[in-house]
């Protein structure tokens, strides 16, 4: 009974395409696991690593096969059982913690009968004994009230609450492993480190083994004890989880590490070039050649094996890796990062004083009812963007980032305040503005598939914006649409074509040179890299960046990710629940003093530092509203100083001229504590001492 | 639930008293009226005035419609203009043979439709579903007079199973009526079997592959069970309002269906009704006809809030 835990060997797996041909999602891809290991496996959207992570549990998409190669969890081939085999494996043995709970719990079933379905099929409990263990898993994964959650239907919990229950599920088959599937993606940074370090105390307690599957380094940092790299099928890296961040031998592993934005590094980093290869598009020789810069005749023609590295346990897929590992890695970083460069100037471009925003109108019968009005949505907001800058509006899914942006865009009234861009009135909606502003402030948005009409094509999607605001004949409109093409990197080919044959880098820059078609001076830009991968996101970034020196735009730039928003704001906003808490330049922000809640959001983020464990501030209980009075943040505050919070509205300090805060604790008493709070916890991170050169 | 229930009754009443005001006014415009259509040629000036005022059409329409409405809410719905009978009791006989008629079409179709939606859905793309799908659109695209025209060749004529039309008078006990009932039933529900079925199979699908249910079968729940408590309460609700809507369609399919098989319902009735400008008589049938549409829907509405957590439990502020 030697068997290894887990063995996948020279796995391949592919489905048929229309004209009959085998693509190939996974390729020749092998892996150990030790029990009770934990294995992070990154690669970005199309790298195979969800293909993998479901062939464990013997599950394949509707129209793959296995080619070749076998999976072996303690000798036993999932894909040779038969149903009732393959039943108790799953959620017996194996269990999934999808990444969506909100689709992958039944909407028609108590969330205690979900999880009481597992023991039953799993464990042959029923009855109170079923009913007492489901209310025991779902107090262990620290939902309040076990006994009312356990009646909820899943809509009636929040996206954290639906995760836990899902983990909840998973944990009651007590599994001997746990897939994972980006399992926090979609969650706001508190939730997902409250989440996390459930996962890391369960799993250390119970012994489980985790597959962790994400495309988010610094989660798999966080969670794993051996990452797997892939890339177009491929494991092109294997290593324990420091020498992965530390010294990384594959260029790809290098150049993902390299692309992510850190916390404690203002500056965009360095951009991979092109993009990852549909599946079933890549040449006989390493896949990777295209956008390597060590790659030779050799790596076209050849492919590389897995071959063991430098370090003890490492493999790695390059013919160059030896010349790869002799640059010292953290060197290479410390160039990656390249602040923009911009000319802020003094005037301002949009100010926003006293602004309150409303979804709900009082009816009449309430207010003859004489009951209060409910707080608005998003309250006091005074804020000045100048000309040239890039203000980054930061906050949870609910503060009210992109109610302000649509107030601005012109697409909802404000109930109070003034909002003007330059001499515009913006109290205006959209359809009564006139054309000249209309042109000079344009939206991009978070999701390109979305925001693209997939029945027009690239130069149709081009010329509406230059038909609307410019007087051009049809030859000086396809000129244009051509120069704006080039302007985003994309050759005039793309002009003929619909957004559905476009990749998701390749569909935001379209969304882009739309944006910039119209000449705006102030352009919005809802999420714009989140739904790209790692890879590309920095080239959107540095393409916005450039714009930007171009054109002296203003951007007001919302982004829930807070080493992205170091990356590229001057300014940052930071909002809970419709209320500011914090405003001020960049590194203002990311220094001491902070507001107790730009300190929590701090706290929680995701680092791509082995070893270091995010510490938690308060709770993440999402609120529904603000509360009446007092500080928006009394709730979850963890520096909260008493009931001072709760009746009165905290005063604005200044710490320098240009940085608010807004909090009744002194500001030198904030800063002693968060400077202590932060070396007691956080280990030095190597990488924080390091200036980023220009 | 208890509150949005009642919101539903109430827009029901509404909708009732809109349908009873647009059915005034459309057999209001037509050209003629009881009194011509009565009379037919032996219409003279003289006559016709004098017909008026016995059935009290020289009145104002909205007179005239006021006393009817104050009627209709005592439960009166007049005099039929033509036949000189109490409106309900033309109408009580004919609405029970419809109903039988109409109900038996339901209770077998239904049941029928989602059995084999369900069994096509779950095999997609192979045997059960193409052989299923392909015999529900023919049964689909074929216009029911078709269809009924077809059958009684085949069972009435060239089998002589069943009569191919009604001859036994409308008041006639239901055992009477009961040879005559069963084509008219095969080819309501045939139609109607076709468009429910086809709903349930695309609904079934989508369900089949959401995210829960490759869950549940990934969590070791057998299959039996991940159809009957995962997929098909979600892949069943928007079966009911399809189903609400299609018996709407086989109340308006009953008129052609009635003609065709010469069946006493309220189809045949109205026919004469409108052929005889008979506005009470009209208006009645219009009524009970939309009450049956309304009430189905009330029904549906019901049960898809009880089956459906999210709408039970939403917050009505």
């Amino acid at each position: 009974m030697n068997e290894p835990f887990v063995e996948v060997n020279d796995l391949t797996i592919g489905y048929r395409n229309r004209q009959g041909q085998i693509v190939n999602v996974l390729r020749g891809v092998s892996l150990v696991m030790p029990r009770g290991g934990a294995l992070g496996l990154v690669g970005e959207s199309g790298s195979g690593k969800s293909t993998l992570g479901m062939a464990l549990l013997g599950h394949l998409r509707a129209g793959s096969q296995v080619q070749a190669g076998t999976v072996r969890f303690e000798g036993v081939d999932p894909f040779a059982l038969n149903p009732a085999e393959l039943q108790a494996l799953r959620g017996g043995r194996i269990a999934l913690i999808p990444q969506n709970a909100a689709e992958s719990l039944t909407p028609t079933m108590r969330v205690g009968d979900q999880i009481v379905e597992v023991l039953q099929f799993n464990r042959i409990l029923v009855g109170a004994e079923a009913r007492d263990l489901a209310l025991e898993l779902l107090g262990q994964v620290r939902l309040p009230q076990p006994e009312a959650m356990f009646t909820r239907y899943p809509h009636e919990l929040s996206g954290g609450q639906q995760q836990r229950v899902a983990v909840a599920k998973a944990l009651a088959g007590e599994p001997e492993l746990l897939v994972l599937d980006e399992p926090t993606t979609g969650l706001d940074v508190t939730t997902q480190a409250h989440l996390l370090d459930l996962l890391a105390e369960i799993v250390a307690q119970m012994g489980t083994a985790m597959l962790y599957i994400s495309h988010d380094l610094g989660v798999i940092a966080r969670v794993s004890d051996r990452v797997a790299v892939m890339y177009a099928g491929e494991i092109v890296e294997v290593a324990a989880v420091t020498d992965i961040f530390a010294r990384p031998t594959h260029p790809y592993t290098r150049g993902l590490l390299a692309s992510i934005p850190r916390l404690t590094q203002a500056g965009i980093p360095k951009a991979m070039p092109g993009q990852p290869p549909t599946p079933g598009e890549h040449g006989t020789g390493c896949s990777f050649t295209p956008r390597c810069t060590f790659a030779d005749g050799t790596c076209e023609t050849v492919a590389p094996t897995l071959d063991a590295a430098a370090q003890p346990g490492q493999l790695v897929r390059c013919h160059h890796w030896q010349t790869v590992a002799k640059i010292e890695f953290s060197q290479e970083l410390q160039q990656a990062f390249h602040k923009a460069v911009r000319k802020v100037e003094p005037e301002p471009a949009v100010e926003l004083a006293g602004v309150e925003i409303a979804y709900t109108r009082q009816g009449l019968i309430q207010r003859l009812r004489g009951l209060p009005e409910p707080p608005a949505t998003v309250s006091d907001i005074t804020l000045t963007v100048h000309k040239g800058e890039t203000l980054a509006l930061v906050g949870e899914s609910g503060s009210g980032k992109t109610t302000i942006v649509r107030t601005i865009a012109g697409l909802m009234l404000p109930r109070m305040g003034s909002l003007k861009f330059k001499d515009y009135d913006l109290n205006v909606g959209v359809d009564r503005r006139p054309l000249e502003l209309r042109q000079q402030i344009q939206l991009i948005f978070q999701n390109p598939d979305a925001s693209l009409n997939p029945r027009h094509t690239v130069a149709e999607i081009l010329d509406q914006p230059l038909r609307l605001y410019f007087n051009l004949s049809r030859s000086e409109r396809r000129e244009r649409s051509i120069e704006l093409l080039e302007r985003v990197r994309l050759g005039p080919h793309y002009r003929l074509r619909y957004p559905g044959q476009l990749s998701g880098g390749e569909k935001q820059r379209v969304a882009i040179a739309r944006a910039f078609a119209a000449e705006p001076q102030l352009v919005l830009c809802d999420e714009v890299t989140s739904a790209l991968d790692v890879s590309v996101q920095a080239a959107v970034l540095d393409l916005l960046a450039e714009l930007q020196a171009e054109h002296g735009v203003t951007y007001i730039f919302i982004a829930h990710d807070l080493a992205l928003v170091h990356a590229f704001a001057d300014r940052v906003a930071v909002l809970y629940q419709g209320r500011l808490c914090e405003v001020g330049s960049t590194d203002e922000i990311y220094t001491p003093p902070h507001h107790p809640y730009t300190e929590t959001l701090l706290a929680a983020a995701p680092r791509p530092v082995p070893g270091l464990r995010p510490h938690l501030l308060g709770s993440d209980v999402p609120e529904l509203a603000p509360p009446p009075r007092g500080c928006p943040f009394q709730r979850r505050c963890p520096r909260r100083i008493g009931s001072i919070c709760d009746e009165e509205a905290p005063p604005w300090r200044v710490p320098v001229e240009g940085h608010r805060i807004r909090c009744h604790i002194p500001l030198d008493e904030l800063e002693t504590a968060q400077v202590s709070a932060a070396e007691h916890v956080i280990p030095l991170e190597p990488l924080s001492n390091s200036v980023s050169s220009n | 639930m208890l509150k949005l229930t009642v919101r539903r009754l109430f827009y029901s009443l509404i909708t009732l008293l809109i349908i009873a005001v647009v059915v005034f006014v459309a057999v209001e415009l037509l050209p003629g009226d009881t009194a011509t259509a009565y009379l037919g040629r032996e219409a003279t000036p003289q006559r016709l005035a004098s017909l008026r005022a016995e059935l009290g059409l020289d009145r104002p329409a909205i007179e005239r419609f006021a006393r009817w409405f104050a009627g209709a809410l005592r439960g009166d719905f007049g005099m039929s203009l033509a036949r000189d009978k109490p409106v309900v009791d033309l109408i009580g006989v004919r609405l029970r043979n419809s109903l039988i008629l109409g109900l038996s079409a339901a209770l077998i179709g239904i049941p029928l439709a989602l059995g084999l939606g369900i069994i096509a859905g779950l095999t997609r793309d192979r045997a059960p579903d193409l052989w299923i799908s392909t015999a529900a659109l023919i049964a689909m695209t074929l216009p029911e007079f078709v269809t009924a025209t077809f059958l009684i060749l085949v069972f009435s004529i060239s089998l002589q199973l069943f009569p191919a039309v009604t001859v036994v008078p409308a008041n006639a006990p239901i055992l009477d009526l009961l040879p005559n009932l069963v084509l008219p039933i095969v080819t309501l529900t045939l139609i109607m079997v076709a468009h429910i079925l086809r709903m349930v199979r695309t609904s079934v699908i989508d369900v089949m592959t959401s995210d829960y249910v490759q869950m549940a079968i990934l969590s070791g729940v057998p299959y039996r069970r991940v159809v009957l408590r995962h997929a098909l309460p979600n892949a069943l609700l928007p079966a009911i309002s399809i189903t609400a809507l299609t018996i709407g369609w086989l109340l308006g399919g009953l008129v052609i269906i009635e003609v065709v098989f010469n069946f006493p319902g309220l189809g045949t009735l109205l026919l004469d009704a409108i052929h005889t400008r008979d506005i009470p008589l009209v208006q009645g049938i219009a009524l009970a006809t939309a009450g049956v549409y309304v009430v189905v829907n009330l029904g549906a509405d019901v049960l898809t809030l009880m089956l459906n957590p999210r709408l039970r439990t939403l917050r009505t502020a």
